[in-house]
């Protein structure tokens, strides 16, 4: 019998998955020959979706980008238009460091079997065995930091909860992944489910929490209902429940769907909209560890983050923290996206250059023009010029290039780019999504907005440039929270590396 | 929108009640009657209000705060469009031109010839973009021929 494996990650099935699935089983009955049918989440070569995988002696066989039409071919003898050879032999594959994407688009995502066969569950066992004390200190000690983008240290927070006494401490997964040309979450929450069940009840057993809640943005509707399945399979399976894996603590997850609100993402104002409140960022301290969810000591962390951990109690910490550059240890898994050839997720240790990731893995431009910029780090992150492309991804280097590593993404954009234009867009964005709690935010944001307009206007450009200045350093300084503290990084970004755009136009 | 039923009082009383003991239950019963009705009638307030022992104001201060929270129902196909830069890089903002002009639709424009457009902010298709969803169907590497099926579609459903 054929084994087929087809992905059924909603960026494949936003380009014919689906139907591709069909045409395969459809040909398959025609003639006559047994089929079975694997739907996995996605390898993240999103530019070869939909990559059809069919089981061969020496290994999975790659077909892509398939096509209804491409199906019937996949049963015939002779070489296939499409075929890629090897999957895991594709240099974009090969080349990268997968820890925490290691079963993404290999496995059937709801099947626990197919879950432990590839090493899953094998770092829980680990905890639960070594001991909560022992399971911080596996944390700490493999350098993890907060994989959300603020890049804290994980094992530091795990500790802070552990000892804080309460009756009652929580888990949240912040899921809520809004900035543009990120999708490793969603990509795990429909690919690999049961790695970020694991790692949030090894956070539970390692804090002394029975409850968690994983906080998912409604624009992932696919990805909420596969995380429910698999939820309500860990149940059935023991997994969660009254005694995890039959014989530790207890310990159960919800899933809550948020509303459309960038903000959220921000971990106080999730806490509140978990709540049942308005998205109203909290003034810190107090810190989440000690009062969070319903004022309870609660740990919460990035979606990427919780991923991380079981490989790391699995593995060893010392394993994982061989991986990495200076303070980031690890991998981080790097998003390729916006104007871009090969656009997908890149799994590799810290370290690696804007410049590789765009050009040796991205390969360039897909509309064929030359890169001018990149940005890094979502809608809050700073464009990097050609001249910086060569900057190395980790925290620090991001920082000292006046940037900042966000959740991973990065954004190509050609040589229509006007900076300006982006800068007014990165303003705009922070005053619709504001939550209006703080003036430099809510305020700042919308003046920022109209002192562009009269930059692009050509009025008074040099003052105005020194106005817009002082707003982002007043924004920068005085936010609540990141939304408006790091809305600047675009705009002093833009005006720091593409001066040009900020100058007096000719006439349209 | 997917197949929702006309507004009952009753019936989102008895959605409301059933959350009634969870804790931050707010989001979960809006969604909840967004499924079922398509929107939040104004009549869900007190009720919300009630069981949650909030006030109105409160009740409808969350409502508003959320985008995807309707307060009038809405037929026919929704399309939602991603906005956000990776779109914009891969030239999303020319299919917002290409609606106006080839279908007299204006994203987020009230009225006007259908299907209805909204903007978002990220769909995670970043890699193929642009994106959209369609009725909550996902629609990735977007070009003028396909937004020309999707309105074409959406137009013959009406």
């Amino acid at each position: 019998m054929k084994r087929i494996f087809v992905p059924a990650d909603s960026t494949a099935l936003g380009v014919g998955a689906n139907e591709v699935a069909e045409a395969i089983s459809l040909e398959g009955r025609r003639r006559e020959e047994a089929v079975e049918i694997v739907r996995t989440g996605s390898r993240g070569l999103f530019w070869l979706e939909p990559l059809v995988e069919i089981e061969g002696p020496d290994g999975r066989l790659g077909f892509g980008p398939l096509e209804v039409e491409d199906a019937s071919a996949l049963f015939d003898a002779a070489a296939h238009p499409k075929a890629l050879g090897l999957v895991e032999e594709l240099p974009y594959l090969k080349a990268q460091q997968r820890l925490m994407f290691a079963r993404c688009g290999k496995i059937d995502p709801l099947s626990l079997a197919a879950y432990r066969a590839e090493g899953g569950l094998a770092g829980l066992a680990r905890a639960l065995e070594i001991g909560p004390e022992k399971t911080v200190d596996e944390i700490s000690m493999s350098g993890l930091r907060g994989r959300g983008g603020a890049g804290f240290p994980t094992g530091v927070k795990w500790g802070a909860v552990a000892g804080a006494r309460a009756d009652q401490k929580y888990i949240v997964c912040n899921a809520d992944e809004g900035d543009s040309g990120t999708f490793a979450d969603r990509m795990l929450l429909e690919g690999d489910p049961f790695v970020l069940v694991e790692g949030m009840a090894i956070a539970a057993h390692a804090v002394g929490a029975t409850k968690g809640y994983v906080y998912i943005r409604s624009e992932y509707p696919h990805a909420f209902k596969v995380f429910c399945a698999a939820l309500a399979k860990g149940r059935a399976a023991g997994v969660l429940g009254p005694n995890m894996l039959g014989h530790g603590p207890a310990f159960d997850i919800e899933a809550r769907l948020g509303a459309g609100a960038y903000v959220c993402g921000e971990e106080t104002a999730l806490l509140e909209s978990l709540e049942g409140k308005r998205g109203l960022v909290r003034a810190k301290p107090p810190l989440p560890a000690l009062q969070g969810l319903f004022g309870k000591p609660t740990v919460i962390n990035n979606l990427l983050s919780f991923a991380s951990t079981p490989w790391i109690l699995a593995h060893g910490a010392a394993a994982y923290a061989d991986f990495g550059a200076g303070r980031s240890r690890g991998t981080q898994p790097f998003q390729i996206a916006g104007d871009v050839k090969r656009g997908g997720l890149v799994e590799l240790a810290f370290g690696v250059t804007i410049r590789q990731l765009v050009e040796d893995f991205g390969g360039g431009a897909r509309s064929g023009r030359p890169i001018r910029a990149v940005q890094v780090g979502g809608p809050l992150g700073a464009y990097f010029p050609q001249e910086l492309l060569d900057t190395p991804l980790d925290y620090e280097a991001m920082i000292a290039n006046k940037g900042m590593l966000g959740h991973g993404g990065l954004v190509v954009f050609n040589d229509r780019i006007d900076l300006a234009k982006q800068a007014r867009f990165a303003l705009a964005f922070c005053a619709k999504e504001s939550c209006g709690k703080c003036t430099p935010c809510r305020i700042g944001s919308q003046r920022g907005v109209e002192t562009v307009d009269k930059i692009i206007a050509g009025r008074n450009v040099a003052a105005n440039i020194e106005l817009l200045r002082d707003l982002c350093q007043t924004m920068t300084d005085g936010s609540l929270c990141a939304l408006g503290g790091l809305a600047p990084l675009p705009v002093t970004s833009g005006l720091d590396n593409f001066p040009e755009d900020f100058t007096p136009r000719t006439a349209q | 929108m997917s197949a929702t039923t006309p507004w009952d009082v009753q019936g989102a009383g008895e959605i409301v009640d059933t959350r009634r003991n969870e804790p931050g239950a707010m989001l979960p019963i809006l969604h909840d009657l967004q499924e079922r009705f398509g929107y939040v009638d104004d009549e869900a307030v007190p009720l919300i209000a009630e069981v949650l022992n909030i006030s109105k104001a409160e009740t409808l201060g969350v409502i508003s705060f959320y985008p995807d929270f309707r307060r009038q129902p809405v037929e026919g196909t929704v399309v939602k469009l991603c906005r956000a830069e990776s779109c914009q890089a891969a030239g999303g903002e020319a299919l917002v031109e290409h609606l106006r002009r080839r279908h007299g639709i204006v994203v987020d424009g009230n009225g006007g010839p259908g299907p209805i457009i909204e903007t978002v902010y990220c769909l995670g298709h970043c890699a193929l973009s642009p994106a959209a969803l369609v009725d909550g169907a996902p629609v990735a590497r977007l070009d003028e021929a396909k937004i020309d099926a999707i309105v074409a579609s959406a137009r013959g459903l009406r």
